[in-house]
């Protein structure tokens, strides 16, 4: 084989140094966000008593204090590990079908783990309620993680086989939005026939709510996402194969079908778990990753990832900050705002053809 | 069963697909070989089985029977992607737009095989990228989107790739579909270079019979879906009349003295044609498109010196300037039917 032996120029880009603000400026407006997501609220705490129980100096009343350790600062570490494991598992659903528009919501995956959720809520008649789950603590915890990931993969596994079948970009998405209606459906014939209690209590959870995930089963969550997420990470290289097809990826050593599960693993952990915990959350999986393509106007995964972590974060804290704007007495529901963001994204993307075709 | 230098040897290989739990063979059995430094062409109409015998033979569908040696790999070790992928590089017809990939990602990619677990690149896998972009001459557009390049463009960035991955083997499935004329003599004329210089062996599907007459060092010629396959020195493969027969159809005429397929009308008119240089080879080509069948003598007749035409017939003898003005003439009832016979 010959060797290139003349000296060649180097094309490579010079990408670390000028893209260096942009996660200089990410940081600093997350961190922003994150304070302002705790800082404000239905109830008024002054920001210097926020920061004063933030950095655990002592003096402050201790409603405050309670409201700010056990219900603000869980709920914006939950924003944090739902924004950056929904819109991580979107980017490699969008990926793995060279679709830009799949996401767990739109090919059903979210519908399966909420199936996994609601056999535990409704399936477990009167005993377990989503109540008694959390007072089951750890064991309860896991056991609906284990079901809304287990869900989200069957669900997963029944699109990719669909998707072998079809070329056609539009026709998945029909596809996957038959899936995702069909396994709603079968929710609603377990609702139809469970008690009002129990129906009332699995419609809460569907709304969506960042809040009430605390102590262990934060932990749990957190632990979850993680793994998915250092899956993913792992998977940088072979998802950036991925985006030449399948034919492309195996001549280049990609062994397609482990692959493809590591993928569904990484996928299903993470918008499995984050569903159980916080209900459905739609949307967020299709714009952070072409926000963050369109920011770093990259493809590679190894930036892309990171990228749609910490835009993700962002946006789940921006949405839960407008769904509680002070002076709101109820915050709105997570999924209300998220759709509301991210329907008239999806839109855009379709009606800008030139986004969708790319995809081939 | 083969000597070091050959890449690529098959032995009785039967191409196929599985329907339905059963098998159907469409290429083969073949035993062909690749050696280091020739560029093969695979020529045949289409739904010979092209395709299938190129995916069979880069290892992206298994065979229905016979084997396949790649540089000593045979049966099983081949069904391991990562390290075929350090023997075949592959050029597909699968398309690939996405717009967010620049040129110099893309052709990054092409040393998957050899870089770390994250992808990152050495400074001898950057080295390989700008030699591989250099090949093609795409240095200028490294860092521009995959969407802003043109089909020959972008073919060639895909051929960068492959290079980029620097293997004894290349398989390109009909690399030049879908290209204007300039960048498909490019492209032909590129991989015939990089044969030579990289002493690569470069096995390519395609439908461009004139080009791959001249630069292929080998044609393999497939004639129908489960056919034989003819393979040999283009050449040889003309004169011994085996192209003829696999591309002559209906309305269709390989012509063996120029290398090129003719449209013929199957008329029974006939002219003659006499004169020198390239005119006699307009006047022979548009005289074939009216529907003549040309011969070297007899009334009525033409004969150029390049700049007039002179039309002689039994009754009289015309001249004309312009070959429209000839055929102008020869349409109208100017020269009598008795006249072309």
């Amino acid at each position: 084989m010959m060797k290139p032996a003349r000296f060649h120029k180097d094309l490579s880009p010079r990408s670390a140094g000028n893209k260096a603000w942009r996660w200089v400026a990410l940081c600093t407006l997350l961190i922003l966000i994150f304070f302002l997501d705790i800082a404000l609220g239905p109830v008024r705490i002054p920001l210097k008593s926020v920061l004063r129980i933030i950095l655990s100096l002592p003096g402050e009343d201790s409603t405050g204090h309670y409201i700010v350790s056990q219900i603000r600062i869980p709920k914006a570490c939950t924003a944090v590990i739902a924004g950056c494991g929904l819109s991580v598992s979107g980017l490699q659903m969008q990926t793995l079908f060279r679709n830009p528009l799949a996401e767990p919501s739109v090919l059903g995956v979210t519908a399966g783990a909420s199936l996994g959720v609601a056999a535990i809520m409704l399936g477990g008649g009167s005993i377990i309620t989503l109540y008694t789950i959390r007072e089951l603590g750890i064991s309860g915890s896991w056991l609906i993680t284990l079901a809304g990931c287990l869900g989200a993969a069957v669900v997963m596994l029944l699109v990719i086989m669909i998707s072998r079948k079809v070329r056609d970009n539009m026709m998945m998405l029909i596809i996957g939005v038959m899936v995702s209606t069909a396994t709603l459906a079968i929710i609603s014939i377990w609702q139809y026939f469970s008690d009002a209690e129990l129906i009332k209590d699995y419609l809460l959870w569907t709304f969506g709510s960042l809040g009430g995930v605390t102590g262990t089963q934060l932990y749990i969550l957190g632990l979850v996402t993680l793994t998915g997420l250092v899956l993913a990470f792992l998977s940088s290289k072979t998802l950036d194969a991925l985006l030449l097809g399948d034919n492309y990826a195996r001549s280049m050593g990609v062994t397609i079908h482990r692959a493809r599960v590591i993928i569904i693993c990484s996928t299903s952990l993470l918008a499995g778990s984050i569903t159980a915990f916080c209900g459905p959350i739609g949307f967020v999986g299709i714009a952070v990753p072409q926000m963050a393509r369109s920011l770093f106007s990259t493809s590679s995964h190894r930036i892309l990832i990171p990228a749609c972590c910490l835009i993700g974060t962002g946006l789940i804290l921006l949405c839960d900050l407008i769904g509680q704007w002070p002076g709101n007495q109820t915050a709105l529901p997570i999924n209300i705002i998220t759709a509301l963001v991210g329907a008239p994204m999806v839109v855009w993307i379709i009606l800008s053809k030139n986004n969708l075709s790319i995809y081939g | 069963m083969s000597d070091p230098q050959t890449l690529l040897t098959t032995h009785e290989l039967t191409a196929g697909y599985h329907v339905g739990g059963r098998s159907v063979a469409i290429a083969g059995p073949l035993s062909v070989s690749i050696q280091p430094g020739r560029m093969i062409c695979l020529l045949g109409p289409n739904g010979s089985g092209k395709s299938t015998l190129m995916r069979t033979l880069s290892g992206l569908q298994p065979a229905l029977g016979g084997t396949i040696d790649i540089l000593g790999d045979r049966g099983s070790s081949l069904h391991n992607p990562s390290r075929l992928a350090r023997k075949i590089s592959l050029v597909l017809t699968d398309p690939v737009r996405h717009n967010n990939l620049t040129v110099y990602s893309l052709v990054a990619l092409g040393r998957y095989p050899y870089s770390g677990w994250l992808g990152t690149l050495s400074e001898e896998d950057k080295r390989i990228i700008s030699w591989a972009m250099g090949m093609t001459g795409i240095e200028d557009y490294a860092q521009r989107k995959m969407g802003m390049l043109s089909d020959g463009e972008r073919q060639k960035v895909m051929l960068s790739r492959a290079l980029a991955q620097d293997t004894p083997l290349m398989m390109l499935d009909e690399p030049t579909a879908h290209l204007d004329l300039p960048s498909r003599i490019q492209i032909m004329q590129l991989l015939h270079k990089l044969a030579r210089t990289t002493q690569k062996g470069i096995l390519l599907s395609t439908h461009e019979l004139d080009l791959a007459l001249q630069v292929a060092d080998e044609v393999w010629l497939l004639q129908k879906a489960g056919g034989k396959l003819e393979k040999g020195v283009p050449e040889d493969l003309v004169l011994n009349g085996i192209f003829e027969t696999v591309f002559d159809k209906e309305g269709i005429h390989f012509d063996k003295e120029t290398g090129s397929f003719h449209i013929h009308a199957g008329s029974s008119k006939k002219i003659g044609l006499t004169g020198e240089g390239a005119a006699v080879f307009w006047t022979r080509r548009a005289l074939q498109r009216e529907g003549f069948g040309v011969t070297s003598e007899g009334l009525p007749s033409i004969h150029t010196d390049g700049s007039t035409w002179t039309l002689k017939s039994l009754s009289e003898s015309r001249s004309f300037t312009s070959m429209a003005g000839l055929l102008q003439a020869l349409r109208t009832k100017s020269i009598s039917h008795e006249d072309i016979h």
